[in-house]
């Protein structure tokens, strides 16, 4: 991998998108995503791990700059590199953004079921996508870029003449993928790809990101809550708890090294084949994005609680070999030791 | 070890459209097991391979079609209608979903003082919320922390042990579990799946534990079954068939799991099936259009239940190394 390819292609500042609800005439604030920085790079697979309700899909979406009320974005930027320039993507205009889309990024929401026209034969899908992004071509023209497109990613063209319902699950959503890197794009955000799949099918559908990554060098932006997948496909993993991100690094250390504890609970309580010691799971449950308790989030369900968890979060630090954790414990030195 | 329920050539047949074009699908076919006293057996296998609906059929939600299910008991049955009350005394659901086992409307206590009224299992106020405070504390909560909420305000993990509890009330002998940590979040599943153990250790309940997850599956359970559309084409103990996987399917399956460990990642490729319909309508071995090791006699018929050591195994590869 050369220098060049592992520059950064997305980076957030502090970023804060808030939910705004009003219920009842008194307003309710849901922290989805509260303070997040992220710098992610060229030609990698980074994925984000968490709890559902943890504000995972949220952050997807201000990656996107899909922020419509009542989400709001209260604090922060979104910066993708383009050509060399940093675009401040908050500050773009709607059609700005309509040409990054598919483009430049591309989503893959969740439900592979509701992003394709149920009405619509594929093709059809196919062609919409490709007319609002190329000019001065005919339908026989998008018919072959299409069957072309399909044939390299190894998947049979004569999907393109079915309807969404007569696909199995596990088709469609190889469909939907493979219609997300149609115009090949920088990036490619995937919110929970696998979910509601049959283990084979999974791993055909895992098969196939990992393919278009490779292929087009470009960066996968995954979100999923099955650590095996995690451990598959990623390059970086972040562990995201109750809106902040807490720890970042590369996989091998995520699994082999975490040192927050919500992150050891979360690799310690996972079940492995060939070993049937007992596993525990944290204590406790998730707080509620809009009743935050004070200092880290964590702290109610944490074994190694200190005083000034309760009062002061804990800005994210840099460990040796580029691993970042936000835990006062770290901080203290406690930690320290094991990295 | 004594069984506690003895399943027989299960069968359970749909069928789909008019009575001109008529579909026939065969969810269960010809499934046999038992399930033991104080036991957690674990039936997996990918969705619409018919582990649903066995648990159904065992529930008296779906007609059998043929076969049998006997529960074991000292006394014989008389009627069905005692059948029935003896068997939802006996037997009890946890469903996949606690948000949707529960009306977010009620309060939950509310489902275990009518449990206990339809039971007839206390004859006082006072002696209802002793019990229901007793099977509260089997699973870790208690009666203050439930009394007065209503569903939403639990988390979904809080909310499976008050569905857990709720099943206990009646001091059942076999829980039937579907698939009952899917929809639990990842820092508490292990608390679900603990509590199988203790209840099977300490109250002697039996878990059937239906899930597509092999890994919860080895880490809970003593034996189980792999199911293929209808088929149970394997079945033993659970460290057997996981750690040595006879049939290629469940080899398959096996390999298929991504593993916790970033230093074992995928490398082969795998082959998907595009129709599933036709694999239901085949005839012979129901894998043999994705088997890597297919002969010419799984296309045409299909393999009976071989006994390998402990194992059960539905394979033509295994017919010379049989044991009885």
């Amino acid at each position: 991998m050369t220098d060049k390819a592992r520059n950064v292609v997305l980076r957030t500042e502090q970023l804060k998108t808030f939910y705004i609800l009003d219920a009842f005439g008194c307003e309710k604030v849901v922290k989805a995503v509260n303070g997040v920085d992220l710098e992610i790079l060229g030609n990698e697979v980074y994925s984000i791990a968490g709890e559902s309700g943890c504000g995972k899909t949220t952050l997807l979406k201000a990656l996107y700059a899909a922020v419509e009320p009542p989400l709001r974005v209260m604090e922060g930027k979104v910066f993708y590199a383009r050509k060399g320039d940093e675009l401040d993507v908050y500050a773009l205009s709607k059609e700005q953004k309509r040409r990054l889309r598919w483009d430049h990024i591309s989503y893959v929401p969740q439900g592979s079921m509701s992003v394709l026209n149920p009405v619509a034969r594929l093709r059809n899908s196919y062609r919409d996508f490709l007319e609002s992004h190329s000019d001065g071509k005919t339908r026989k023209d998008f018919l072959r870029i299409a069957r072309r497109h399909l044939d390299e990613l190894g998947l049979p063209s004569k999907v393109l003449n079915a309807y969404p319902h007569q696909l199995s699950g596990g088709m469609r959503q190889r469909v939907t993928i493979a219609l997300a890197a149609l115009l090949g794009p920088r990036i490619m955000i995937a919110d929970e790809p696998t979910t509601a799949l049959d283990v084979v099918v999974q791993r055909g559908v895992i098969q196939l990101l990992k393919g278009i990554q490779e292929t087009l060098q470009n960066t996968i932006i995954m979100v999923t809550h099955d650590m095996g997948v995690h451990a598959n496909v990623a390059d970086r993993i972040g562990i995201m708890y109750a809106g902040k991100m807490i720890e970042e690094a590369i996989a091998d250390r995520i699994f082999g090294q975490p040192l927050h504890p919500y992150t050891q609970y979360l690799i310690n309580s996972l079940p492995r084949f060939g070993d049937k010691t007992m596993r525990q799971s944290a204590p406790g449950s998730p707080p509620s994005l809009a009743d935050l308790p004070d200092g880290c989030p964590f702290h109610p369900r944490c074994p190694q609680v200190m005083q000034r968890c309760r009062e002061e979060m804990p800005r994210m630090k840099t460990m040796p070999g580029k691993h970042r954790v936000a835990c006062w414990l770290v901080e203290g030195g406690v930690n320290e030791r094991i990295a | 070890m004594s069984a506690l329920l003895e399943i027989r050539n299960l069968k359970k047949e749909f069928a789909f459209g008019s009575i001109l074009s008529r579909l026939r699908i065969t969810a269960v076919d010809d499934v046999s097991f038992d399930i033991n006293t104080s036991e957690i057996f674990a039936l997996a296998g990918e969705s619409g391979c018919g582990k649903t609906t066995t648990a159904r059929m065992i529930l008296g939600f779906e007609e059998i079609t043929a076969g049998s299910i006997d529960h074991k008991r000292s006394v014989a049955p008389t009627d069905t209608r005692r059948d029935k009350v003896w068997l939802s005394h006996g037997v009890q659901a946890i469903f996949q979903n606690p948000f949707e086992t529960f009306n977010p409307l009620r309060p939950v206590e509310r489902y275990f003082f009518e449990t206990v009224r339809n039971y007839k299992l206390a004859d006082s106020d006072g002696k209802a919320r002793t019990m229901v405070d007793e099977t509260l504390r089997a699973v870790g909560l208690s009666f203050e922390e439930v009394s007065g909420r209503y569903p939403s305000e639990f988390s979904g993990g809080q909310l499976q042990r008050v569905s857990i509890a709720r099943s206990l009330l009646t001091s059942p002998r076999l829980l039937i579990a579907d698939e009952p940590v899917s929809m639990v979040d990842a820092s508490l599943r292990m608390s679900i799946v603990n509590l199988f153990k203790q209840l099977r250790d300490e109250m002697h309940v039996s878990v059937l534990y239906i899930t597509h997850d092999l890994a919860t599956a080895y880490y809970v359970s003593d034996r189980i079954g792999i199911m293929f559309r209808g088929n149970l084409i394997e079945l033993g103990v659970v460290e057997d068939v996981l750690m040595q996987p006879k049939h290629p399917y469940t080899q398959l399956l096996r390999e298929s799991i991504p593993e916790a460990d970033p230093n074992r990642r995928w490398t082969e490729r795998v082959s998907l099936s595009d129709i599933e319909h036709e694999e239901y309508m085949r005839k012979g071995c129901r894998f043999a259009g994705r088997c890597p090791k297919a002969m010419e006699i799984c296309r045409t018929d299909l393999p009976e239940d071989l006994r390998i050591g402990s194992v059960m195994v539905k394979c033509h590869l295994y017919a010379g190394e049989c044991n009885d």
